[in-house]
């Protein structure tokens, strides 16, 4: 780095959806506009003044489709009007959207164009049912493989990498590592109030996961259990340069330093070259680090992208924590939960704060500094390293952008 | 005629009914997807819906419509497979979209009899009259040069009289489905004496591709639905009765449908179900019962009275409730009828007042949605029934007496031959009524 990168003064709205009580898909909810102005808000409210903020960055999926609505960085001045005429761009990379978007943010600090820039996610998917947010979803992969793709579509994709997955490396005890993920996922999520399933109150969770996938309905190798949530949600963060921190009156010790950044593509149009690996994943992780020049012993918690509990098992290879095949040892043998060698994903990650899709790798980055800052209230974990690293994955292991943060 | 050849043609009567528009849509997708089929391309498959009501064909066809849709959402992973060749079709909405159209096009709506003629295959579910059922089906079997085959949703009505006075030579069967049909896994099955074999096969064959459960009823009206189910309400009206030396009568039937459904844990309380059915019905039923078992036991003066004051119950074309005993809004009960003002008590005026004379309720109860769900309801519904008979207050007891009642109903239906076993009473009252435990059992004794 060139120079010094700040994170801080992040902000997320609830992950609305199926598991939350006050969810009722009858009734008129809150929108696209609403999420990014809360969001935005919540992250104004902790700073002097709107004024402040240079530049905005907005990540968004698909509210083309879901919300007919494109254009979304025209929303900037919405959240506060001081924000007019200032610039604003949108960013997409499906899931890995809120990647691309602090991605962008960072290299617009790194190149002296801004100090302040407010990073927001968004995402509102429950405006169409399951069977139609499939179909949305799958602009995620190339388009010319949806017709022989599954009718959940990338549920399918990762069912097949479960599948191959099962073949190599043994059913049963991946199928127990992926009820494990979820169960951690779950027990997080119920120490974060905005957590989709912050009000999950399902006794044995474990044995839930380990329902046998019914091919007829849904997916051969994954049951709902192993699947991210369809969720309505905002997040956003602002990233600053050293002179920012100052201009918006933040204390290094509100703030966590970016200190690695690793982006990796792979081919859309082509089928993963091992579907039991995320190589992609492996490739931005590895540069995240070096970057950093930081070990991955180092590491405090990491978010990854678990769409799906198998994602959240290979994603521990990915990063190297454990040898290809042995992830599900890893989390078996607990290491990924909260008290664990290294808790993955505490305030329930994908499977359980939920994944409005847009937003997730900015709430991975908000969750990150509420852990190394010491502001995660329940959900804290005990930091007694000093670095955390975030994942985002868009498709199936195509557009990743991997963070490593830094506790000042 | 095998059974896709048969499937080709049918004819529903009384389609755009309460009933017959349920019928009429399993037929309708059943044969679209039996169209569908690889071995099955070139055939042609028509699906007629005679009702004599042009307005309601009007509403039936919105009802099939967005009942398709759901449908068609559920079973998308075959639609998939079905419409796999069709490039043009890749996304699930495009996929539900044409095979909703698909579906549709197999549908004739008509308002004349006469293309039931046509057909090799006839549900009728017009009115329970027995001289229209007759001269009807009479009309159809002397024009139709396919020797059709009657399928006949009466739930009162001797299928051998049907058979006899219609000249149907034994292609008749009772095939009575519950209400909404869609919904209810539950089809009672109900042979003539001389009810053709194949008819029967036939049967079995078309409850498994529509997912239903058969449960045989022998030929005596009422058959064990209803036969249940009328002897049911006589006893929920006998204990308002008692109740009126205590209670006004708006009181009465609050505390009664309450008990029945809250502390029998039944989807529906017994006033609740009545207007669901239809006050008409049910006093119509009852009436046909009465005649043919020659039992005078078998009136209501209630429901005439009812019937008197113009309370009907049953529901509107769109599938709401219309107000019968109870008052709704938006599916919810907001008020009792009260028969000696004719008009409606708001449930604020009477609830707490109720309530408080029920007693306390039991600790371990559960609603029924709940109970539903759970895997082994046996042991959980000994626990709450056990508390129940422990505790003396008016709701206990009264939930107690109805359950008991309830399974003296059961067991006389056994007796008289209307059931072929007690298995088969209790199997009516779990598919076909949404009970969570059958009468037949030992919670109350």
């Amino acid at each position: 780095m060139r120079k010094k990168v700040f994170l801080t003064a992040g902000y997320n709205t609830i992950s609305m959806g199926s598991g939350r009580k006050e969810f009722n898909p009858k009734l008129p909810r809150p929108e696209l506009e609403d999420y990014i102005k809360e969001a935005g808000q919540g992250v104004i409210k902790q700073i002097p003044d709107a004024s402040l903020i240079d530049e905005v960055i907005i990540s968004n999926f698909m509210a083309a489709r879901y919300n007919k609505q494109a254009n979304l960085a025209a929303f900037a001045p919405y959240i506060d009007e001081k924000l007019r005429y200032k610039p604003a761009t949108r960013v997409e990379g499906a899931c890995g959207s809120g990647g691309l978007a602090l991605a962008v943010a960072i290299k617009t600090i790194l190149s002296d164009f801004a100090d302040v820039i407010l990073v927001i996610g968004v995402e509102v998917q429950n405006t169409v049912k399951a069977v139609y947010g499939s179909d949305i979803l799958a602009g995620a992969g190339w388009f010319k493989d949806r017709k022989n793709g599954h009718a959940h579509y990338f549920p399918g994709k990762f069912s097949e990498r479960a599948g191959k997955y099962f073949e190599k490396f043994g059913r049963l005890d991946t199928r127990k590592a992926m009820a494990t993920w979820y169960k951690n996922a779950i027990e997080n999520a119920r120490l974060c109030p905005t957590a989709q399933e912050y009000h999950n109150t399902t006794p044995d969770l474990f044995s839930l996961a380990m329902t046998e996938p019914n091919p007829k309905v849904f997916l051969d190798n994954l049951t709902v259990y192993d699947c991210s949530k369809v969720s309505d949600g905002a997040s956003a963060v602002l990233v600053v340069s050293e002179e920012g921190l100052k201009k918006i009156g933040k204390s290094y010790s509100d703030a966590v330093e970016i200190i690695g950044i690793g982006q990796a593509i792979d081919d859309i149009t082509k089928a993963p070259q091992d579907l039991t690996q995320l190589l992609t994943t492996k490739e931005a992780v590895n540069k995240a680090l070096n970057m950093a020049g930081v070990s991955k012993d180092d590491i405090a918690t990491i978010e990854c992208h678990d769409c799906f509990t198998i994602a959240g098992i290979m994603s521990v290879e990915a990063i190297g924590l454990a040898n290809h095949g042995e992830g599900w040892k890893f989390v078996l043998d607990g290491h990924t939960s909260r008290e664990g060698k290294i808790p993955f994903n505490t305030t329930g990650g994908l499977i359980g704060w939920g994944h409005p899709v847009g937003a997730t790798g900015i709430h991975q980055a908000v969750t990150i500094w509420e852990q190394l800052t010491g502001k995660a209230n329940q959900a804290q974990i005990k930091i007694n390293k000093p670095y955390g690293l975030s994942v985002n994955m868009g498709g199936d292991d195509k557009t990743v952008t991997s963070i490593v943060y830094k506790k000042i | 005629m095998n059974y896709v050849e048969r499937m080709q043609r049918v004819a529903v009567l009384g389609a755009a009914g309460k009933m017959g528009s349920g019928i009429l849509f399993l037929n309708l997708v059943e044969c679209a997807d039996l169209s569908l089929l690889p071995e099955n391309k070139g055939k042609t498959f028509i699906v007629y819906a005679v009702d004599i009501s042009e307005e309601a064909l009007d509403g039936l066809l919105m009802y099939v419509k967005s009942q398709l849709r759901k449908v068609a959402e559920k079973k998308i992973n075959w639609l998939r497979e079905v419409y796999q060749s069709r490039q043009d079709l890749i996304e699930n909405a495009e996929i539900i979209n044409e095979y909703i159209d698909y579906v549709l096009s197999k549908l004739r709506l008509v308002t004349t009899i006469e293309s039931s003629y046509n057909a090799n295959i006839i549900f009728e579910a017009i009115k329970e009259d027995p001289h229209l059922k007759v001269s009807v089906l009479k009309n159809i079997n002397e024009n139709n040069k396919n020797k059709p085959w009657f399928f006949t949703n009466t739930s009162s009505i001797p299928i051998q009289y049907l058979n006899e006075q219609a000249n149907l030579e034994g292609r008749i069967i009772g095939y009575h489905f519950y209400n909404p049909p869609v919904v209810q896994k539950l089809v009672e099955l109900i042979s003539a004496k001389n009810t053709l074999p194949e008819i029967k096969e036939f049967s079995y064959k078309l409850a498994e591709r529509l997912n239903k459960t058969i449960v045989e009823s022998n030929d005596i009206v009422g058959f064990i639905g209803n036969g249940h189910f009328m002897r049911d309400i006589l006893h929920a009206v006998n204990e308002v009765n008692n109740l009126l030396n205590k209670f006004t009568f708006p009181e009465a039937v609050y505390i009664m449908n309450k008990v029945s459904q809250e502390y029998l844990i039944r989807p529906m309380g017994i006033f609740q179900l009545i207007d669901y059915v239809g006050i008409d019905v049910c006093s119509y039923i009852m009436n046909v019962m009465s005649e043919h078992l020659k039992d005078n036991n078998l009136k209501c003066n209630l429901l005439e009275n009812m019937l008197a004051n113009g309370i009907k119950g049953g529901q509107y074309a769109d599938g709401s409730q219309k107000d019968g005993f109870l008052k709704y809004d938006k599916g919810k009960i907001v008020g009792v009828y009260d028969i000696n003002s004719n008009q409606y008590i708001p449930l604020s005026d009477i609830q707490e007042k109720c309530d408080a004379a029920l007693g306390q309720k039991p600790q371990k109860l559960i609603p029924w949605k709940t109970l539903i769900n759970q895997k082994d309801k046996e042991p959980i519904l000994t626990e709450i029934f056990n508390e129940m008979k422990n505790i003396n207050t008016l709701g206990s007891k009264l939930a107690i007496t109805y359950g008991l009642k309830s399974k003296e109903i059961a067991k006389n239906l056994v007796t008289s031959g209307v059931a072929k076993t007690e298995e088969d009473v209790n199997k009516v009252l779990i598919t076909g009524f949404y009970h969570a435990y059958g009468p037949i059992n030992n919670f109350f004794d």
